[in-house]
């Protein structure tokens, strides 16, 4: 089987064909929301896929707030559910 | 050390959809120092989006079978050779200067994040629109999506959005978007139009000169009467259920004055509901710039620009649907005249007036064809969503006006914080608009956003207000 | 006919409303655009004691304050997001840190709380604040609210007393009579017979005192704020660099700016400040956000990885000796001026309104109120 590229999701591995996004790839493999809102903890993804709406932020590689549908998937990416702003680590 | 005026382009398109490629081609061919800021990896905007480049993943040749006019698209690309192409830079600002205007951007080439400028005498704005959107209640759940979204989906990385799709809303864009599904693989349940079917008769002048058009739209219904995809008129979504995902949509009819018919109800199981109202210009960058505005027959708010595509600000033409949604084939049209006359050129083409003279009657049609059906507020339970950036729900707004005595775009933003968050209203503007009862303004406070495309603090800080070093193409 | 007509919506012109519809006066407030759209929506909401020099504005901010905490008590719970946060001075340099240290003594002597902050004690409060830099100064009472919250919430309570709000409403001049007296206020659209009208109309008080023909020197102060990505709680106080305090006190027309970063109940934070004397010109100035940037970052480092995500200008209210106008207008019986509170106008307006209001209903101000008097302008003689 050729190697198809892979990167993490929450320590998943997520497939994904060169050229498509973490939303697009994250789709294909049925993932729908990787994202809790600040307020209600409630799940989000994709809404408007074209980088309008900021739903669909998740982590990338330790760096919060990356609009899913626009960041391009890469081999060894480390994707991870963004729990409300995505700083946590900052409060004090 | 390279002298400034050196590296200050003639004309600088932002946008690299159907009006910007127009642009920047007709432009670099008549001769002017020309520029393309995009903020897509590849040029093509959301009508010929394309899946970014890359090795043996997904082609344009498999996706080709959803486009339209691919010669035109390939022939205005190349075109691009002649002009210096910046893709994945956002645009969060445009100022003025002693030469002409400076556009500041944001490249995130490679994931990154830096700010720099760049320099053009003259600017031709193509920023083009984004799905219009309405809350109804279940509309933030995982699975409701933009009809936009779900085709750039399928266009630009080709990937389907789900197995059991719903297309609802209005407008012509509807069609492709389940007919693309269809013929992808997906189960469209069915395409919920909450339009009259006999809207078209009173719009039958327009639409006869036009008849290419209608072509257009009939193959989509080929493709779904061919595979017995029902499409229903007078007909709108009501809510979307489920726990952490959509599972089921309801549906309701409408009657011949728009309201919906009591008893009407039916309950669809699906995984993904696509939604469409619609589109809204962005506008912010002519804004920024002090560009004269009007208020356009779907309601959207859009640049006010003369026969040769200027706007109101000496130096600045816009182009395409930020001038009034009108679709990809009026939006070349636009950018190839705003392209030829900010390279200099002394007159447009007669073919060219006529053309979008033509074109801008079939979207006025179109537009009274498939209004946003009245009503849609009183549908809102108090708990429904209508920011979903500061999951502000109804009644936030309700209460605002009720107690507070405020009715305001601005006094919305600072008492709820809804168009507060991250997508600076871009999202939930034109329906808090509606809410507050109030046509789409510049002053509303929901059209502006002088932080176009967020940048990190650093990013900002350590810019320095030199030039851009190398072009990517 | 009302006693008084309140020009303007904002929080100064809510906060006369307010007070004088409590004296038992009947008051209608003109508004020409929306509540509170005006400087009181593009500020931060500061109630500061931290940034005065001893004198007549230090006085008026300590009453003031505690107006604002009887306000919120009155009104509560919590009905304008009143916070008593605090206010961290930072000196950037040792210089800084010493001019500091005099300023505060001067405050501690004229009634306000201060606490020293060495340099390895500014963490304990401020856990995000750089490495190195050489000490401070708490300002316990400093406080926090929303601005536009207030100006509707003080208006909402003039109207249950009486008053009426009218938007959408121009002043274009005063009518007198024949002993000089004002017996109406004419707008675009009609007149309100009055003999009392308080101009409230933050940075364009010195034009509709022109038009009302009491012309006082307000100018316009551009500033600019930057708002982040909402983020938890960073920032525990208002946090300021001790050179804001010197920026305030200047005249010079060119860009000045200084450090200021706070937290907000949203979660976004706000940094501020710049001012500049541009006229009423709003467009987007890059080399003022990029300053901006740059100095927030120097204070507070983890900042360069947060993004910005909306920015927002206003013009304060300016008068070329930094304090407000406040009081009757020699020039036309019955036209007080109720403006020019440069950047303090949502602090001060509460002891603003009361002032006013004990002015219109010939009671003892609480407050010696000579310090703002209209008549300390050369121009305006009686």
């Amino acid at each position: 089987m050729t190697s198809q590229p892979h990167f993490s999701f929450d320590g998943s591995q997520i497939p994904f064909r060169p050229g498509q996004s973490v939303g697009a790839a994250l789709t294909a493999a049925g993932v729908r929301s990787w994202r809790s809102t600040r307020r209600g903890g409630r799940p989000r993804g994709l809404f408007c896929g074209i980088g309008v709406c900021f739903d669909c932020l998740v982590v990338v590689d330790g760096r919060p707030n990356e609009r899913a549908c626009l960041r391009l998937a890469e081999p060894g990416m480390e994707v991870s559910t963004q729990e409300g702003t995505g700083h946590g680590d900052l409060e004090v | 050390m390279t002298s400034k005026s050196e590296r200050i382009f003639d004309v600088l398109v932002v946008g690299a959809g159907p009006a910007g490629l127009a642009a920047a081609t007709s432009a670099a061919r008549a001769g002017a120092r020309t520029a393309i800021v995009d903020a897509g990896v590849v040029p093509g905007g959301q009508y010929w989006r394309h899946p970014a480049p890359n090795e043996r993943g997904v082609s344009a040749a498999e996706v080709a079978h959803l486009h339209h006019d691919l010669a035109t698209y390939r022939r205005l690309v190349a075109g691009l050779a002649a002009a210096a192409q910046f893709s994945q830079h956002h645009v969060w600002t445009v100022t003025r200067d002693r030469d002409g205007f400076v556009v500041h951007v944001v490249d995130r080439t490679g994931g990154g994040e830096r700010a720099a400028e760049l320099r053009s005498r003259r600017l031709i704005l193509a920023p083009g629109a984004y799905d219009r959107q309405i809350p109804f209640p279940g509309w933030d759940l995982p699975g409701v999506m933009t009809a936009g979204g779900v085709q750039a989906l399928l266009k630009g990385h080709g990937v389907v959005a789900g197995q059991r799709v719903l297309v609802a809303g209005t407008g012509p864009f509807l069609l492709p978007v389940a007919a693309g599904l269809a013929e992808s693989g997906a189960s469209v349940v069915g395409v919920h139009e909450a339009g009259s079917p006999l809207a078209w008769l009173r719009e039958l002048g327009a639409v006869i000169r036009n008849v290419g058009k209608l072509g257009e739209g009939a193959s989509y219904a080929r493709v779904l009467a061919r595979r017995r995809i029902p499409v229903h008129t007078r007909s709108v979504v009501v809510s979307a259920d489920g726990t952490d995902a959509v599972e089921r949509v309801t549906i309701m009819r409408l009657d011949h004055r728009g309201r919906v018919v009591p008893g009407s109800e039916r309950t669809m199981a699906v995984d993904v509901l696509a939604v469409g109202w619609g589109f809204t210009p962005q506008l912010e960058l002519p804004l920024a710039l002090g560009c004269a505005t009007r208020v356009d027959v779907d309601g959207s708010l859009v640049c006010e620009v003369d026969d040769e595509q200027r706007s109101s600000v000496e130096g600045v033409f816009v182009a395409g649907e930020a001038c009034g949604v009108g679709g990809a084939a009026l939006a070349t049209v636009e950018g190839e005249i705003a392209g030829t006359v900010a390279a200099g050129a002394a007159s447009v083409a007669p073919r060219l007036r006529r053309s979008r003279a033509a074109l801008r009657r079939f979207a006025q049609a179109m537009h009274r064809s498939h209004p946003v059906p009245a009503g849609w507020v009183d549908r809102l339970s108090d708990d429904t969503t209508v920011c979903r950036c500061e999951e502000v729900p109804f009644g936030a707004l309700r209460s605002m006006q009720q107690d507070l005595d405020a009715h305001d775009g601005r006094s919305a933003k600072m008492l709820t914080r809804a168009g507060m968050g991250y997508c600076q209203a871009r999202t939930c503007g034109y329906a808090v608009g509606c809410i507050l009862g109030q046509e789409a303004s510049r002053t509303s406070g929901f059209a502006e956003r002088p932080v176009s495309s967020p940048l990190t603090l650093g990013a900002l800080a350590t810019s320095s207000p030199a030039e851009h070093d190398s072009p990517a193409s | 006919m009302p006693d008084v007509v309140v020009v303007g919506a904002g929080i100064v012109g809510a906060a006369c409303a307010y007070y004088a519809a409590r004296e038992g006066l009947t008051v209608t407030v003109l508004e020409r655009g929306t509540v509170a759209g005006g400087t009181t929506s593009r500020g931060e909401g500061n109630i500061l004691v931290s940034d005065k020099e001893p004198g007549p504005e230090l006085n008026l901010a300590l009453a003031s304050r505690t107006r604002w905490l009887e306000l919120a008590a009155e009104f509560g719970p919590d009905p304008f997001e009143l916070e008593e946060k605090g206010g961290l001075v930072v000196a950037t340099s040792d210089p800084g840190a010493a001019a500091l240290t005099r300023f505060a003594e001067g405050q501690r002597a004229a009634g306000v709380e201060t606490v020293a902050v060495s340099a390895d004690q500014l963490h304990d409060h401020e856990p995000n604040l750089a490495p190195d830099l050489p000490g401070g100064v708490l300002y316990p009472q400093d406080m926090q609210v929303q601005p536009v919250l207030a100006a509707v919430s003080l208006l909402a309570a003039a109207r249950s007393l009486g008053a009426t709000v009218v938007r959408g409403e121009e002043v274009v001049a005063a009518e007198r009579g024949p002993d000089g007296r004002v017996t109406a206020v004419r707008t675009r659209t009609g007149s309100y017979p009055t003999n009392a009208i308080v101009n409230a109309a933050g940075t364009w008080g010195g034009q509709v005192g022109e038009r009302l023909g009491a012309p006082i020197p307000v100018l316009p102060r551009r500033g600019f704020i930057l708002v982040t990505e909402p983020l938890p709680r960073v920032v525990r106080h208002k946090v300021y660099s001790a050179d804001y305090v010197e920026n305030v006190a200047s005249d010079d027309a060119g860009l000045e700016t200084s450090t200021v970063v706070e937290g907000t109940q949203g979660g976004t934070v706000l940094i501020g400040a710049s001012r500049e004397r541009v006229g009423f010109d709003d467009t987007m100035s890059v080399a003022v956000l990029r300053r901006l940037a740059s100095l927030a970052v120097r204070l507070f480092p983890f900042l360069a990885d947060v993004r910005l995500m909306r920015t927002y200008r206003g013009f304060r209210p300016y008068c070329p000796d930094h304090l407000p106008v406040i009081g009757p207008d020699p020039r036309i019986p019955g036209v007080f001026h109720a403006c020019g509170h440069e950047g303090a106008g949502i602090g001060l307006a509460p002891a603003t309104g009361r002032l006013i209001s004990q002015m219109l209903a010939n009671g003892q101000p609480d407050i010696d109120p000579s310090a703002f008097a209209p008549s300390r302008f050369a121009q305006v003689t009686a």
